[in-house]
């Protein structure tokens, strides 16, 4: 069960916005947190609390393929992210370092910044008790859900060369 | 059953008789590849996998062109980090400074993109080589990771859109404003997942600079990839660079498509995305007045020789107008070679523009031209998000570099057409 707050955003929120480039000359993962949404909200990193939920539009994650984007994300503590579509390189890229998305399309927009959300992923159920929500949504599943439970595709594809799936 | 060019060249990776839109395949890669940016990551992940080395060294290609030269000291160390991996594994694609260029100008300059090819790389511009008719998709840096170690990558297989171009380009038109009007049509998100076929006389008749272009700019409707029909303009780009046979797909007329626009371009004039997305665009003569503090000429969009050709036209024997900056980077080593052997950088030089070395340089508000509080760009680049090229309060106009560079000589956006008092029916 994921429990946050929820952070707000529209359409089209591109890895621009995300993470800026001119932070990316760097891959040390700590170091990323800091510099989310750098320029759309300063303060995020320092205001964004383990476990927080971004709740955005369409088209989430637009933009340049840069992995920095999800990691800063995950790093500065957003435990899922829910938008009514995501941009494919993001969504795989959040998928393969075990950051999980659930893409709902109708039924919360009536949820606000702040508000409290709870989240099972695996029964597919989102509360919002303040809006009195209760929504059942497609519960993850498939290649999805493997990498989510094995925490990404990193762990995923050392287990299965383990298991002789395939070879390096 | 019928499948789309691009769903036979996942089949054929994949070993599969076919395969069907929403199916995931782990398919077989002929090229990988990653930057300064993205590689770094990639490394690390390919290293904890601990397979000892790459699934092939011929068939990664690592191209540091973000923030070279080395714009301060975290870029130095994370392109010392490629290099060294690169030397550890004897990786053949590491390109030098001196040797690097804008990677998605390089790479088929030199060859390692042949017709049918599996491409991945860790840049959303991947998509460029969609132009030679092989399948390339931007994928993130664990994935670059994993698929230098295993040769492999789950793709979920798309479902096809297709473009259909007829009418004849009007002088100042090409491939730029096509792929700008068309994302216009159908939004940064009018794609998503999908795969953009670009056909029609148009088409068939652009140059290869133009198809790149159209094919780099897939990504900003949201397109997994955008592909092309392999012809004899693809034969012409590659004789002489490559010994791959390639796989020569025509689209099958049986094929199905999920959606297919049909597209007159006989009136289309040259087109300007307006801040703060790629979708924006409209008309060059709607903008007209808007200053401009800076003019970017380059990228892996519009960094070839043919657009460094393009902006010399305008610029040729005229002044950039006092108070524009002019940057112009010529997309790699070869482009500038050329450009220098056939008087193109001497007069861009004397127009007033200055000339710095192949990379990505500004587009990405990396370095080499970073725009100040509410400055004005027009840049011949793929994306206007808030923020790209430096303050986020700054504004960035996307052009062809016909446009761009008439901007340059009028300080405002201007119609080429004006600049060069010539007609343009």
């Amino acid at each position: 069960m994921i429990k946050g707050r929820v952070w707000r955003f529209g359409d089209d929120v591109d890895t621009d916005v995300i993470i800026p480039a001119r932070y990316l000359n760097t891959s040390n993962k700590q170091e990323l947190r800091n510099f989310c949404f750098k320029d759309l909200i300063p303060d995020f990193s320092e205001r964004v609390r383990e476990g927080d939920i971004i709740l955005a539009g369409e088209n989430f994650g637009c933009g340049s393929s840069r992995e920095h984007a999800p990691i800063a994300l995950k790093e500065a503590g957003v435990a899922l992210i829910i938008a009514k579509s995501f941009a494919r390189i993001f969504f795989r890229n959040s998928l393969n370092i075990g950051l999980p998305l659930l893409e709902v399309k109708a039924g919360l927009d009536g949820v606000e910044q702040g508000d409290e959300m709870e989240v099972d992923l695996k029964k597919g159920n989102i509360f919002v008790k303040a809006r009195n929500i209760a929504l059942d949504v497609r519960p993850i599943s498939g290649l999805e859900k493997e990498l989510i439970e094995e925490g990404g595709l990193l762990n995923y594809t050392k287990h299965r060369i383990s298991r002789g799936e395939t070879t390096p | 059953m019928t499948m789309t060019m691009t769903q036979r060249i996942l089949a054929l990776h994949s070993g599969k008789e076919e395969v069907r839109p929403g199916e995931i395949v782990e398919a077989r890669v002929d090229l990988c590849l990653a930057n300064d940016i993205t590689a770094p990551l990639a490394i690390k992940v390919f290293e904890e996998l601990g397979v000892g080395k790459p699934f092939d060294r011929e068939k990664i290609a690592l191209v540091p062109d973000h923030f070279v030269p080395n714009k301060d000291i975290a870029s130095a160390e994370q392109v010392k980090m490629v290099r060294e991996f690169a030397k550890k594994y004897g990786i053949s694609h590491f390109f030098e400074l001196g040797e690097t260029g804008v990677e998605h100008i390089l790479l088929p300059e030199k060859g390692l993109i042949a017709p049918g090819d599996l491409v991945v790389g860790a840049d959303s511009h991947t998509c460029t080589y969609g132009a030679l008719g092989a399948f390339a998709t931007g994928v993130g840096s664990t994935d670059l990771g994993v698929t230098m170690a295993t040769g492999r990558i789950w793709l979920k297989v798309p479902e096809t859109l297709k473009f259909e171009y007829k009418g004849r380009l009007r002088p100042f038109v090409g491939g730029k404003d096509l792929i700008l009007h068309t994302i216009s049509l159908i939004g940064v998100d009018g794609a998503n997942y999908k795969t953009m076929f670009f056909t029609g006389e148009t088409v068939k008749g652009l140059t290869m600079a133009d198809r790149f272009t159209m094919a780099n700019m897939a990504v900003e409707a949201g397109a997994k990839n955008g592909i092309f029909e392999p012809d004899e303009a693809t034969e012409e780009f590659l004789k002489g660079r490559t010994n791959k046979k390639g796989l020569w797909l025509k689209e099958d007329p049986e094929a199905k498509f999920e959606k297919e626009y049909f597209i007159d371009v006989s009136s289309l004039g040259p087109q300007v995305a307006r801040p703060h997305s790629p979708a924006n665009s409209v008309e060059v003569e709607e903008l007209k007045g808007t200053k401009v503090d800076q003019v970017f000429i380059g990228s892996c969009t519009n960094g070839r020789y043919e657009d460094l050709y393009h902006a010399f036209q305008v610029l040729k024997g005229r002044k950039v107008a006092k108070g524009v900056r002019l940057i112009v980077l010529p997309g790699t080593p070869a482009v500038y070679k050329q450009a220098l052997q056939s008087g193109i950088i001497e007069g861009l030089l004397e127009s007033g523009a200055v000339i710095g070395p192949p990379c990505c340089g500004p587009c990405l508000g990396g370095h080499m031209g970073i725009l100040a509080e509410s400055e004005v760009a027009v840049s011949t680049t793929n994306r206007n998000f808030l923020g790209r090229m430096g303050h986020p309060k700054s504004l960035v106009y996307l052009s062809n570099p016909f446009v761009a560079a008439a901007s340059a000589v009028a300080g405002e956006i201007i119609h080429p057409k004006y600049v060069l008092g010539v007609k343009d029916d």
